[in-house]
């Protein structure tokens, strides 16, 4: 198993992609594509009915998965499959509840087991996580907790202590979705987060989420964060031009790096 | 602070009640909610905040609600007596406007402009509109889309207060989807704007704020079934949704270990077919919407759409209050289907002369059931949460009762 701090090194692009859309096997070509065409770090999405930290771009794709019968342990072969053909770190990006279903210590053994490297968790804070902390110390896996520009500094420095693999920062207040302009609040909350102890790699990485979609973006957030995360944008690449097109536009995108 | 410990379980402070509630949020709104849980708790200490909500509350709702006795009603009860909590008389129709005006003041307190709210059957939205103009704050409301449509004249009242209404169309297009836009809404506004949820749910301090601005409604039933009967009611029953005006009610019994509570879930079709919203009943423990609770969801969490004809009660999720009380035994969840809750609402028009709220009907069908148990001798109160204007074009269909080719909301 590889955590996904090694492949944060000099600036690192991460993409997003929900798993079952437009179908399982597709999206795994999909997922490999993206590391065939520059992508540093995969962030799988597991798909869920009620994601309150979604636009519409990333709802319509995991609406439509869930319809086509995504089940969650699709999750696992699809991070099997996807590890098996290209070295990248697989983290999943889940909302609690299906975690909790599962089963939070049965679910961290199968990601393991799968060659995943830990989970994004948009929907909790490590102040009502104790039981994921405890089964991705006992497994080794990834947490990635997020900041966003309204945390205080003493619950940024709560989440860079928390985190491990790296601190996803939201660029905005808002949820994703392609942005014509990056804002500047982006800038401003890593900057609080290295003060906060999230210095790059020999510490934690900071890495920026939520409205990057071109290589502008990423060669400005890279010139101030570890790390810089494209979702909605590659969906939308993904549904409108298949694998091919979404193999265009990360490689498009690794050109900012 | 387990309830055994403290004695009492009124007014239990949260974040848990049991294994249930707590704060399971995006990052983003954190701030914001420990803000407001803050600025609560400061608040319910504060006697200048009290007396200016319990003067709304008279000058402004109509407060105290009467209680009306439904002997006619009762005939069908098997002889028990029932006693009815007029929410239903409230400013705006139902006892939403009682939480709205507590969490108005409190948007005020700490300095917001705007506030926006979720609604199901309109209620809420419109109790929120209505703060909104009497305070002079910005409002938009989402409500789903189908709820729009069987609601669609409290979507004209909210308009008319000067609210924004927002038809959400994503998902089940109901409350829980509402939800969900708002939450999305309110990340993007959270420096100016406050959130007014309309229920005993969601993250912490919802639940045991709500509780607390609701449980005027048992305090003065409890009050005036005393001053009137000598004695408190064998059962108290109230509609639950996501448990508001079930929780308002039952709070000022909960120490009163001879008054049985009942919570009417939505049951649709009937709990044994796909079609409902009895998440007590038929729901598994699971997080949705901020807090822990009993959740309509399949085997991956997912959650399962509810169903009922009432758009107040058509939520897949229950505040953990009622996850708590269910558990530990002191509350008895019971479920009431479509066609029960509407016969409940002709009949109590047509013996009473008073048109209740669908959520309201599926209280007084519960009612029915347990007066023929408890007999003639039986005491009970129901929590009349609303009224029915509202509803009469679903009563309209639901009994034929328009003429052929009169225009139909
Ligand atoms: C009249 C009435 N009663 C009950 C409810 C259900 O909500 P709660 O369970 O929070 O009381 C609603 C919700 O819209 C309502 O309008």
């Amino acid at each position: 198993m590889s955590g996904v701090a090694d492949a944060l090194g000099s600036g690192a692009l991460i993409g997003y992609l929900p798993i079952g859309f437009p179908d399982l096997e597709t999206s795994i070509d999909a997922a490999v594509a993206l590391v065939d065409n520059g992508v540093d770090a995969l962030e799988l999405g597991l798909p869920y009915t009620d994601p309150v930290m979604d636009g519409l771009a990333i709802q319509k794709a995991t609406q439509q998965a869930i319809e086509a019968g995504f089940r969650v342990r699709d999750v696992f072969r699809a991070v099997e499959a996807v590890r098996s053909r290209v070295d990248a770190p697989v983290l999943v990006m889940t909302y609690w509840n299906p975690v909790v279903q599962y089963g939070v210590a049965r679910f961290a053994d199968a990601l393991r087991d799968a060659g995943g490297a830990g989970l994004i968790t948009p929907d909790i804070t490590p102040d009502s996580a104790d039981d994921w902390i405890a089964e991705s110390d006992r497994t080794g896996l990834d947490r990635v907790f997020l900041a966003a520009p309204s945390s205080t500094d003493a619950r940024l420095a709560e989440t860079v202590a928390a985190s491990r693999g790296f601190v996803y920062a939201v660029s905005t207040m808002g949820i994703t979705g392609a942005r014509a302009d990056l804002d500047a609040k982006a800038r401003a909350l890593v900057a609080r987060l290295r003060e906060a102890g999230a210095t790059g790699t020999d510490t934690i990485s900071a890495c920026v989420g939520v409205g990057i979609s071109t290589p502008e973006q990423v060669a400005e957030v890279l010139g101030y964060a570890d790390g810089a995360i494209v979702g909605s944008a590659l969906v939308t690449a993904l549904a409108d031009g298949g694998v091919a097109g979404v193999a265009r536009l990360a490689s498009a995108l690794s050109h900012g790096k | 602070m387990s309830a055994s410990i403290r004695e009492s379980l009124r007014g239990l402070p949260g974040p848990f009640f049991g294994d249930y509630g707590g704060r399971f949020m995006p990052e983003s709104l954190i701030a914001a909610i420990d803000e407001l849980a803050a600025a609560y708790e400061q608040a319910k200490a504060d006697p200048d905040f009290q007396a200016e909500l319990a003067e709304l509350h008279r000058s402004y709702t109509g407060r105290p609600s009467i209680v009306t006795e439904v002997p006619r009603f009762a005939d069908h009860a098997g002889g028990a007596r029932i006693f009815l909590k007029r929410e239903d008389l409230n400013h705006t129709g139902s006892h939403k406007i009682n939480n709205v005006l507590g969490q108005a003041l409190l948007t005020r307190r700490i300095g917001k402009t705007r506030v926006i709210a979720e609604t199901g059957a309109g209620q809420h939205g419109v109790a929120t509109a209505t703060a909104a103009a009497l305070f002079g704050l910005d409002c938009t409301i989402y409500m789903g889309e189908v709820d729009t449509q069987r609601q669609a004249l409290n979507v004209a009242r909210m308009r008319l207060l000067g609210a924004e209404v927002i038809s959400v169309t994503t998902g089940s297009r109901t409350l829980k989807d509402a939800i969900n836009e708002a939450y999305r809404e309110w990340v993007t506004s959270v420096e100016t704007t406050n959130y007014i949820f309309g229920t005993a749910a969601g993250p912490h301090p919802f639940p045991a704020m709500v509780r607390d601005f609701q449980s005027v409604i048992g305090e003065e039933a409890r009050e005036q079934l005393l001053t009137h009967l000598g004695r408190l009611p064998d059962a108290v029953v109230a509609c639950v949704g996501g448990g508001s005006n079930a929780i308002g009610i039952f709070d000022a019994f909960l120490d009163d270990a001879g008054v049985a509570l009942y919570g009417i879930e939505a049951a649709g079709d009937g709990v044994d077919t796909e079609k409902h919203a009895a998440s007590i009943e038929r729901g598994r423990p699971g997080i949705l919407h901020g807090a822990r609770s009993y959740l309509l969801q399949d085997e991956d969490g997912q959650t399962i759409e509810s169903h009922s004809i009432s758009a107040g009660l058509d939520y897949p999720g229950v505040g953990p209050e009622h996850a708590f009380l269910a558990d530990i035994g002191r509350a008895s969840y019971l479920p009431a289907t479509d066609a029960e809750a509407m016969e409940a609402l002709r009949l109590l028009s047509r013996t009473e002369g008073i048109i209740p709220a669908i959520e309201s009907a599926h209280a007084l069908a519960g009612a029915l059931r347990i007066g023929r148990e408890l007999g003639p001798e039986g005491v009970i109160l129901v929590n009349l949460s609303g009224r029915g204007d509202k509803d009469v074009a679903t009563a309209g269909r639901w009994f034929d009762l328009f003429d052929d080719g009169a225009v139909q909301s």
